[in-house]
């Protein structure tokens, strides 16, 4: 009874359109949330998952408001808690698609907790964090993906905090998937989208987010037109490892870690690998010494929470004398008053 | 020797099993328990455990009781006072003689009392033998020597033998009332089913126990206590923790919903997620969730995905869990909330009993957010209260908090298996019609619940959450009056919901001097203390016990006006009499609190009825 099964073909097959609900879009013009939610539509409608088996959960903070947009059963939850309310409700239907929208606030701080949980236990839920590194609803304090030296409203003379990196939180609370995709290379999101529909149990996908407001350009080395091809090293699995100009680099293992060398020496990517080790390596590769890895860092097997809980209800049930209430209430030790 | 307390026709009777925690006290407890209800007693019982996970051995911390009363009329209370105490070692009996009756039976392991157990209990003499238990009448049996004679050629370790001293006990305890053993024998072959070793060696304990009594000074003095006129049935015993899991199991079946908990562990709530999570068998889906607030906004998650939706936990809990219950409440969902309270505030006595969250439950949240709270009274009510608690959700879609407590927690008491017939049915409220007709705040116009429609529904695809909503539509509203019409809406659906409750009742004359009031689980000591002061003929009091606390049954105020003055009885600084007082502000109402981590004793509020009739 999994999410993705033929169970859940829509036929028909739906469209972008079908996802749009009737409520005015009211992020501000140009924030990287508008490109998130047009991915996520045109993701829908590829899926062909029925549309009321969809449920999107949304926690508190810009990210969050998106639950309004989509046209599925939604829940705008409260801070920090999307996980958690997602949590239970795929427990009490694993027949659903479920979608958590968060930020980098909303799932590192007051939810960090729920987050490290989730990916230990490895539940079938979609979590896609907004990271624009600011809490932008509240206008403008520091986050915990805010970098060292950055000026917020908390932190006047700049950050001195040093910021979580969410794929290595992910991979290194068990996380089965994890993606990082640039908010504006929507080819990329709507495939990470759909990979991560399909697989099976928690997939966490870090979109790198710009807040015009807040944060403009925060990613602008990663993401940019002119600067990509060097600063983003694009992963795919069973393909070589390659960046730069003309794809001219690459990396190959070191002693302890990664360095750079020539894209005819450099290593194969494989995102199936259990081990993790190779995974946070890539992870933290950072600016300005490594380009910023993007695309599927990690897809590995292993049973989803859900499906464990629910097969062990029926074996249970299969070889339980119980049928009922009545049945239970009645075994063990009684009397009768007459 | 004294005479005993003991006469060969009782009424009620109050027996105290205590030894050290490896003693097998509350199994020995809960078979006689067993036993008196097949005898057709009404009965009540309470454990009693060390605040330690493991206590030295001997030593009074690790002094391990079990309480029962029984009776041939109905019993409310594990009674005040003790008249058998059964004491398996010197810290046993240092720890709980303070709770004997004078001339209340001893029985005694004597063979324990050696200066070895002496010391570690400060005995400096033997209390047995030195003259200070004058004022009862002690039964000193050689109970781990005739145990270990009676096993000796079964090929059983020691430990083994030693362990089954507790059966040899109970068995002297079956003698004194006269009963058969069959019965208890079929317990132990239940009990110990696959080891066919263990059940003879508890069976020729529990024997050669009884023989002791027969042929010893208890010969003679055997007690019969009739049976009680309950209602016809099958019965079990059971306690609230668990009765509070089996009625919301009922509820799920009844309301052909499944069943989802999630839960943070909480003494003393832990047990309903135990017990539930063993119910996969009744396909209850459980989570045990990383802390008290995934618990509440998981259990919210399951409560929008169409489930039963159940989160339990304790007063330092539900603290966490506030927030969300703002959500649950804003959202309108269905959730049951369960409160086994306890002392508090913060860690403050976590294994001991209060009804100091009353105050948490009515009024603990941000914003106005109205919750309905009814409270259980006695260990087997709890199944019929979280069955209701459920209904209540289910049907006028909204939260529901239900407190039970400690006490009522770990007692049990005998409780008939209802029939299919007996429960209430659930009706949940569906949108009949076709989808574009439907919006998701539309409400009953009777009762003003919105209708349940969940993931799986075809074309009701919408969105909830926690903030503010547009009537009707449930689309996001900032507009003022819109802001303060769903606040009374809110408020008003939950009142509405006292036209279902069932009447206030009162025991006792309609009117007169005084009425008293309790509510939760303080219902057997109230209730006994008036039953016994009407029996000695006082004529000027009434009782009246809330089960529903928010909202108030609709003839609350009716009741009040007839009585001069109200003692609200409360185990708590008052929290109950000042929600009555805010309500109700014209009538004169008086208050008795304890707060102690102890439940009342009857004798306690006894007394404080008879001071107040007196001024
Ligand atoms: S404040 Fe920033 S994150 Fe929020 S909507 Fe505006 S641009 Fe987007």
């Amino acid at each position: 009874m999994q999410a993705g099964t033929v169970k859940n073909k829509v036929q028909p097959p739906l469209t972008r359109k079908d996802f749009k609900s009737d409520q005015d879009v009211r992020w501000c013009p140009g924030c990287g949330d508008h490109l998130i939610l047009a991915s996520m539509q045109n993701a829908f409608a590829k899926m062909g998952h029925k549309k009321e088996n969809i449920l999107s959960v949304s926690g508190i903070g810009c990210s969050s408001r998106i639950t309004y947009y989509l046209e599925t059963y939604g829940i705008h939850s409260i801070h920090g808690r999307a996980i958690a309310v997602s949590t239970g409700a795929k427990l009490a239907n694993p027949d659903l698609n479920v979608w958590v929208f968060t930020g980098d606030g909303d799932s590192m701080a007051i939810g960090g907790n729920h987050f490290i949980h989730a990916c230990r236990r490895n539940i079938d839920l979609n979590v896609v964090v907004f990271n624009n590194r600011i809490y932008g609803m509240t206008k403008g304090q520091s986050s915990p993906t805010t970098p060292v030296g950055l000026k917020t409203k908390t932190a006047p003379g700049g950050s001195y905090e040093n910021p979580f990196n969410i794929g290595e939180i992910a991979i290194g609370a068990g996380a089965t998937f994890f993606a990082r995709v640039p908010d504006n290379d929507l080819k990329m999101l709507e495939d990470v989208m759909l990979q991560a529909y399909h697989h099976k149990g928690i997939s966490i996908i870090e979109v790198l987010q710009n807040c015009v407001i807040f944060t403009d350009g925060i990613h602008e080395k990663i993401t940019g037109k002119d600067t990509k091809d060097e600063n983003q090293v694009i992963l795919e699995h069973g393909k070589p490892i390659q960046f730069g100009k003309e794809n001219s680099e690459g990396l190959k293992i070191s002693g302890m870690r990664l360095e750079k060398t020539t894209a005819e020496n450099t290593i194969i990517h494989d995102a199936e690998e259990a081990d993790t080790n190779m995974h946070l390596s890539l992870v933290r590769l950072k600016l300005p010494e490594f380009p910023v890895a993007t695309g599927i860092i990690r897809k590995v097997e292993s049973t989803p929470y859900e499906k464990s809980v629910h097969d062990a209800i029926a074996d249970v049930q299969a070889g339980s004398p119980f049928k009922n209430v009545d049945d239970l209430f009645r075994s063990g030790n009684t009397w009768e008053i007459d | 020797m004294t005479d005993t307390v003991l006469t060969q026709e009782m009424r009620k009777v109050v027996v105290r099993f205590s030894g050290d925690s490896g003693d097998g006290m509350q199994l020995t407890g809960d078979m006689f328990s067993q036993s008196s209800g097949i005898a057709g007693n009404d009965l009540t019982t309470i454990p009693d455990f060390p605040a330690e996970i493991r206590a030295p051995q001997g030593s009074i911390g690790g002094v391990s009781s079990f309480q029962v009363q029984i009776g041939g009329t109905e019993i409310y209370t594990p009674g005040d006072a003790v008249d058998v105490l059964v004491v398996m070692n010197p810290a046993a009996l240092a720890a709980n003689l303070q709770f004997l009756k004078s001339g209340g039976i001893i029985i005694a392991d004597k063979d324990n009392f050696s200066s070895r157990y002496l010391k570690k209990a400060n005995y400096e003499e033997n209390p047995l033998e030195d003259g200070s238990l004058q004022d009862y009448f002690v039964i000193r049996a050689p109970a781990t020597s005739l145990t270990k004679e009676a096993l000796k050629n079964l090929g059983l370790q020691t430990k083994e033998i030693t362990r089954s001293k507790n059966m040899f006990a109970l068995g002297v305890v079956l003698y004194m009332f006269s009963r058969p053993l069959e019965k208890t024998i079929e317990f132990i072959e239940k009990k110990f089913g696959n080891k066919p070793k263990l059940i003879e060696a508890n069976t020729k304990a529990l024997n050669a126990g009884y023989n002791f009594a027969h042929n010893t000074e208890l010969y003679g003095h055997s007690v019969h206590v009739p049976p009680a006129k309950l209602p016809k049935g099958t019965y079990r015993n059971i306690n609230g923790n668990k009765a509070v899991a089996w009625g919301l199991l009922a509820a799920a079946e009844k309301s052909g919903r499944k069943l989802s908990l999630s839960s943070y562990p909480i003494t003393p709530a832990s047990e309903i997620l135990h017990e539930l999570s063993n119910r996969k068998d009744m396909g209850a889906i459980v989570l045990q969730a990383e802390d008290e607030i995934a618990a509440v906004t998981a259990a919210i998650g399951a409560a929008f995905s169409g489930n039963l939706s159940i989160t339990t936990t304790s007063g330092p809990g539900v603290s966490l869990k506030s927030e969300a219950l703002g959500l649950a409440v804003i959202a309108e969902l269905p959730l049951v909330i369960v409160n086994v309270q306890r002392a508090g505030p913060s860690t403050g006595l976590p294994t001991k009993t209060e009804q100091s969250d009353l105050n948490q439950a009515l009024y603990g949240r941000h914003g106005d957010a109205p919750m309905v709270i009814i409270a259980a009274s006695s260990p087997d009510d709890c199944f019929y209260y979280s069955y209701e608690a459920a209904k209540i959700a289910l049907e006028h879609v909204t939260p529901v908090l239900m407190l039970s407590d400690s006490y009522l927690s770990s007692g049990t008491s005998p409780w008939r298996i209802p029939e299919k017939e007996d429960l209430d049915e659930i009706n949940i409220p569906r949108f009949e019609g076709p989808p574009d007709e439907w919006e998701p705040y539309m409400r009953d116009p009777e009762f003003l619940n919105r209708y349940w429609m969940a993931p799986g529904d075809k074309g009701f695809e919408h969105r909830i959450g926690g903030l503010e909503k547009k009537e009707i539509t449930g689309n996001l509203s900032y507009e003022p009056l819109n802001h303060e019409k769903m606040t009374k809406i809110r408020e008003e659906k939950i009142q509405r919901i006292a036209k279902k409750l069932p009447k206030q009742k009162v025991i006792g004359p309609d009117s007169g001097k005084l009425l008293v009031v309790g509510w939760g689980s303080t219902h057997g000591a109230i209730n006994t203390a008036v039953t016994e002061l009407m029996d000695d003929g006082e004529t000027d009091i009434a009782f009246t016990h809330f089960n529903y606390i928010y909202p108030l049954p609709e003839n609350t105020e009716e009741i009040f006006q007839n009585y001069d003055q109200i003692l609200v009885c409360e185990l708590n600084n008052g929290q109950f009499v000042n929600y009555l007082k805010s309500k109700f502000s014209e009538f004169s109402f008086r208050q008795f609190n304890k707060i102690q981590g102890q439940p009342f004793f009857t004798s306690e509020i006894k007394a404080q009825i008879i001071n107040l009739l007196s001024e």
